[in-house]
């Protein structure tokens, strides 16, 4: 073996060491999760066959169904929300000539960093005294807050990034700033806006402390909360469909992650570089 | 077209320019400076959350600092930074040193696995590791299986080992995040920098701390914010593992604030260990940020 092989090899056995530590726990709980239903499965045997049961009781037994759903509905409004309201700061920040600029952006840092464990106390006496406990609504507002510092951060690098002459060519014919940001910058923002998108969809979809403290109604849990009452719960102490039941909350970011996979790494890595 | 004296228009200054800003910013000031400055004045007051506040000043400061269990969770938080951020930068970068130049076919798909554990719910996460900890589950059996039956323990349930057992998680989630940034940052490197240390005669140790290292700064630095922030925040995989047990063996800030104001009624003493979390999260962001700061 020359030097270059032997430094390939060894790279692909330290990544093969990588992969096998990854994905071991997820295939234990995929074969926990197709084991034969009573039949406890331990340690390190391979299934005696594969069984769909687990999922079946999981998704009766955890009421999935809405979980899903509520999870859908809060992740739809917060994503849209939070893109429409950034998209617009990160524009006046960015291009538009604003007095006060600096001490603003300033004021947003304090987001980025908060952790929003100190602050749920607030949200739930505010959401209790507004009677919204128990409603999508006290999830999706406090999420939009927490989302925007971050999203504003990464759009205005975006916006940055775009050449100065078409928003100037577009100026000269007269474009008014509306038009300017809808016609001519917002195509070349796609990009950033589907990372962000995948980001965001991401992060509410595996929020959990905010829905804990929020919601008491079994119909109306989301996905990772209807999870950590199944797991807790003795009725349906059998670790086999516990596994199920958490397959069933991470297929939907998982599908998501397979299809863009760049986008979540790029995403994640130069955008915590940007934090 | 550059080099000829153009004609730039500037965005003149006008005051509907804040129309923009204002949507994103009611929601900020709504949802994350009002419930910050709410905290902070609930942190000076006495309440179990139906009666009316009563002020204390800095009382529930000083009862949470003079409290074991406060402050032993505190040091459980530094402990899992070891395990949540130094042990993966640690393996991260020598990982990366060994990488320098090296290309090879599969990246992507080595880099999709290698971030499956950023993506997912903690909640998630923290069931997968629950079976693996189990009395009977892989990791016992595969103890067992060894001959080493002594050592196989309800390792979740242990007073001596739960910490340690949810560090190792925090440690499995993070070690591919580094892995990937570091690999990613040493790409960067310029190779004539590496040539350069060859000819000054360096091995690959000195190659190690005088190139890759000062060239990752950047990297390290949101390695460090990015892990350290998780570990003192943490609550998810707490609650879902340990709930902070076995007696406070895992206890965290986190879990304090969860417990004191939704389970046992002190709402201002929640409310100041909230603000403590957060002095602290900044603080040692700051040092971060202050000690790897670019030296002019």
């Amino acid at each position: 073996m020359n030097y270059k092989n032997k430094e390939k090899f060894i790279a692909h056995a330290i990544f093969l060491i990588g992969t096998i530590l990854v994905l071991y726990p997820f295939f234990s709980i995929l074969f926990l999760a197709l084991s034969e239903p009573g039949k406890r499965i331990s340690g390190f045997t391979l299934p005696s066959g594969i069984y769909f049961d687990n999922f079946i009781k999981a998704w009766v037994g955890g009421s999935f169904n809405t979980g899903l759903l509520n999870s859908f509905i809060v992740v739809v409004f917060v994503v849209l929300v939070t893109l429409i309201c950034a998209t617009l700061a990160a524009y006046a920040f960015e291009k538009l000539n604003i007095f006060g600029i600096t001490p603003l952006f300033a004021l947003l840092l304090i987001g980025l960093v908060l952790p929003y464990e100190s602050i749920v106390i607030s949200y739930y006496y505010s959401m209790r005294a507004l009677g919204l406990v128990n409603t999508h609504l006290s999830l999706i507002l406090p999420q939009i807050g927490l989302s925007i510092p971050f999203s504003i951060f990464w759009l205005r690098a975006s916006f940055k990034s775009i050449p100065k002459n078409l928003s100037e060519a577009a100026m000269i014919e007269g474009a008014g700033r509306w038009v300017i940001l809808i016609k001519i910058l917002l195509p070349q923002m796609i990009p950033a806006l589907l990372t962000l998108t995948v980001l965001l969809f991401m992060w509410t979809w595996n929020e959990f402390l905010l829905a804990l403290i929020m919601i008491q109604d079994e119909e109306m849990r989301t996905a990772p909360l209807a999870l950590s009452y199944f797991a807790g719960n003795k009725r349906y102490g059998d670790p086999a469909i516990t596994a199920a039941a958490a397959i069933w909350v991470a297929l939907p970011v998982l599908i998501v992650y397979i299809l863009l996979q760049r986008r979540f790494i790029s995403g994640m890595v130069t955008g915590a570089i940007k934090e | 077209m550059s080099n000829i004296n153009i004609y730039r228009p500037q965005s003149k200054f006008q005051y509907s320019s804040y129309l923009y800003i204002i949507p994103a910013f009611v929601f900020y000031i709504l949802f994350v400076l009002f419930p910050l400055g709410d905290t902070l004045y609930t942190s000076f007051t006495e309440w179990n959350g139906i009666s009316e506040k009563k002020w204390v000043g800095f009382d529930q400061y000083i009862k949470n600092l003079s409290d074991k269990k406060i402050t032993s969770s505190i040091i459980h938080s530094f402990i899992l930074i070891i395990f949540y951020s130094f042990l993966p930068i640690i393996i991260g970068l020598l990982i990366a040193g060994l990488m320098i130049r090296v290309k090879i076919r599969g990246m992507t798909t080595y880099r999709a696995i290698l971030f499956l554990p950023q993506i997912l719910s903690m909640i998630v996460v923290g069931i997968s590791w629950r079976w693996i900890y189990a009395p009977k589950g892989p990791l016992n059996a595969g103890l067992d299986f060894f001959g080493l039956e002594d050592v196989s323990r309800a390792w979740l349930g242990s007073f001596d080992y739960s910490l340690m057992a949810v560090g190792l998680i925090g440690t499995w989630v993070m070690f591919g995040f580094t892995m990937i940034l570091f690999i990613a940052g040493v790409q960067k490197i310029p190779t004539e920098l590496y040539d350069a240390a060859k000819v000054d005669g360096a091995g690959a140790i000195s190659e190690f701390f005088n190139v890759t290292l000062p060239n990752l700064r950047g990297e390290i630095i949101v390695a460090l914010i990015f892990t350290v922030t998780l570990a003192l925040r943490n609550f998810d995989l707490i609650y879902i593992t340990t709930g902070g047990g076995p007696g406070t063996s895992t206890m965290i800030p986190s879990m304090f604030i969860y417990k004191k104001a939704f389970q046992m009624g002190q709402v201002g003493s929640a409310s100041s260990l909230g603000i403590m979390l957060t002095l602290m999260i900044f603080t040692l962001v700051s040092l971060i940020l202050i000690t790897f700061r670019e030296k002019k």
